[in-house]
């Protein structure tokens, strides 16, 4: 491997291969297996596990009147708050972006808390000011409203983080094209920046709904795990993993697995029409 | 004007009430009742021992996650290797997947009934309810962050520099080493850093695993729950608080180390 000809270190056109970068086979090698025992052989597992009981039985797990229900208000839950981040999201990038005032860099800063912050702890945090004990008077504990409330401060800076850049690379000619021809600041808005912007928001958005319905840190504290009121699907997994019934857990655990890929496909559908829409 | 204003106002009272305030009071709650009962809780032993396990489980799974990440992106940014897309769906799934069906397909895999609890019990390997689950659990979660870092930047870099250096005469290692390492190097960083504060902070697919032994499989996490749970509030806000302040400066970190200035 020390010395190679001359000849294969030429650049292909149009591609980033580079034989000069090349990995050693035992480096790659070693990826694949690491790749392999951390993530590939448990997913298999899952799969293998649900696979393993018959689908009648798989049906009947995520049937289970409990199951459903945790299901159906996590998807329901977590499609609130990502309409609620979308919308407050766009609103900060466009403050962060186009307005200026003293400690923007603090609150661009502050934006990033909720992906460095344990979960845990923004359960703890949010029942310090949204709790039995609330100093402002509003508790949410125990109920819907604590789970959104929890939801909407884990997924905040998804949004934000994905229209930012587009916003600040957005071309201001149209927008003083369309003022100049009588367009109304909101009409401008929702006509030319609007369309712009949108794969992002939706990029964004899908990011802040695959996390969302797959929270548990954060959620565990605040809702209070009541069943067919507040048990959301990771909760209701937890409680199925403890009381060592693993194959409702399987099943609920597949769910969520399609709904992530499903998910993380659509983003991808999205971005790909986002770039066909740039020029 | 008044448009500009009232948006302003929008979105930083948001902010303000959906994070700052919350945040804030955790502070004040901690040293509510002055410095003896904080200090009495960061000096139990549970807590230094959950930091311990903490820290330990970083030390593991960062530098991993950090060579294998790295590694990782230049294979899909720089080879056609079979499987690309597999790769980068796995390179995806640890964002979007609950933390707790992470958890289930490691008992379901390494547990004492799944696929290799056999042979791994054989061994004399306790895999869940111990360390080496926990750190499976922590990597899994935190897998993905420096190679969806470094991979951007590779691609800008390009391929000229590594071309020149071989056709130096250059090895592949050198060329590694002396020319694609320092071009990546920010990226890296901002991996590293996202990736640490993952590892510190992961609850959901480490509470699955760990068996919650205390004194043995709890993380400072774990932690914070049991206390709250347990009535000692006074402690587990002590704990969140030293967890809200490694998750200030790692927000801090990232705005000095972000690769892209857009604001």
């Amino acid at each position: 491997m020390a010395s190679r000809p001359l000849d294969s270190a030429l650049p292909e056109p149009r591609s980033f291969a580079s034989p000069a970068a090349a990995l050693p086979g035992l480096a790659a090698g070693t990826a694949i297996l690491y790749l392999s025992l951390v993530v590939l052989i448990p997913l298999a597992a899952l799969l293998w596990a649900a696979v393993g009981g018959g689908w009648t039985e798989f049906w009947d797990a995520v049937r289970a009147p409990d199951a459903t229900a945790a299901l159906k208000l996590t998807v329901a839950v977590s499609l609130i708050v990502v309409v609620l981040n979308a919308f407050f999201g766009t609103l900060l990038a466009w403050v962060l972006v186009r307005d200026d005032f003293i400690g923007k860099n603090a609150v661009n800063t502050l934006v990033d808390l909720p992906f460095a912050l344990p979960t845990i702890v923004v359960g703890v945090v949010l029942l310090l000011l949204y709790g039995s004990s609330s100093p402002i008077g509003v508790d949410v504990s125990y109920s819907r409203a604590g789970i959104v409330l929890a939801l909407m401060f884990e997924t905040l800076p998804f949004v934000v983080r994905s229209v930012q850049p587009v916003l600040y690379e957005l071309d201001r000619d149209m927008e003083q094209a369309a003022a100049s021809l009588g367009a109304a600041p909101f009409t401008a808005f929702r006509r030319v920046i609007f369309p712009n912007l949108l794969p992002a928001i939706l990029s964004g958005g899908g990011l802040a709904l695959a996390k969302a319905i797959g929270e548990f840190g954060s959620v565990v504290l605040i809702s209070g795990n009541i069943p067919f009121q507040t048990q959301v699907a990771s909760v209701l997994i937890f409680g199925r993993i403890e009381s060592d019934n693993q194959d409702a857990a399987v099943a609920v655990s597949v769910v969520l697995l399609v709904l992530a890929l499903s998910i993380l496909m659509l983003i991808n559908l999205v971005q790909r029409w986002g770039t066909r829409h740039d020029h | 004007m008044i448009t500009k204003y009232a948006l302003r106002f929008t979105a930083l009272g948001y902010l303000t009430m959906l994070l700052l305030v919350p945040v804030g009071m955790i502070a004040w709650k901690a040293f509510e009742n002055g410095w003896a009962p904080f200090w009495a809780s960061v000096t139990d032993p549970d807590f230094l021992t959950a930091l311990k396990l903490t820290l330990e489980i970083a030390l593991i799974a960062v530098p991993l996650n950090t060579v294998f990440g790295i590694i990782i992106a230049i294979m899909l940014v720089r080879h056609n290797v079979p499987g690309k897309s597999l790769i980068n769906a796995v390179l995806a799934l640890p964002f979007a997947l609950s933390p707790v069906v992470v958890g289930l397909c490691l008992i379901l895999a390494y547990g004492q009934s799944g696929w290799f609890g056999a042979d791994l019990a054989n061994a004399g390997i306790d895999v869940i309810f111990s360390m080496p689950g926990m750190v499976l659990a922590t990597m899994f979660v935190s897998l993905p962050f420096v190679a969806r870092e470094v991979m951007p930047v590779l691609r800008e870099i390009g391929t000229e520099q590594e071309q020149a250096a071989a056709t130096l005469g250059a090895g592949q290692w050198t060329t590694f080493r002396r020319v694609t390492l320092p071009a990546i190097r920010w990226g890296v960083i901002y991996g590293v850093i996202l990736t640490t504060a993952r590892c510190i902070g992961e609850y959901g697919a480490v509470a699955v695993v760990s068996g919650n032994v205390i004194g043995q499989t709890e993380t400072m996490p774990l932690l914070v729950k049991r206390l709250y749970e347990g009535f000692d509030k006074q402690g587990a806000y002590a704990a969140s608080v030293v967890l809200a302040l490694i998750a200030l400066s790692t927000v801090l970190l990232m705005t000095m180390f972000k690769p892209r200035q857009e604001a």
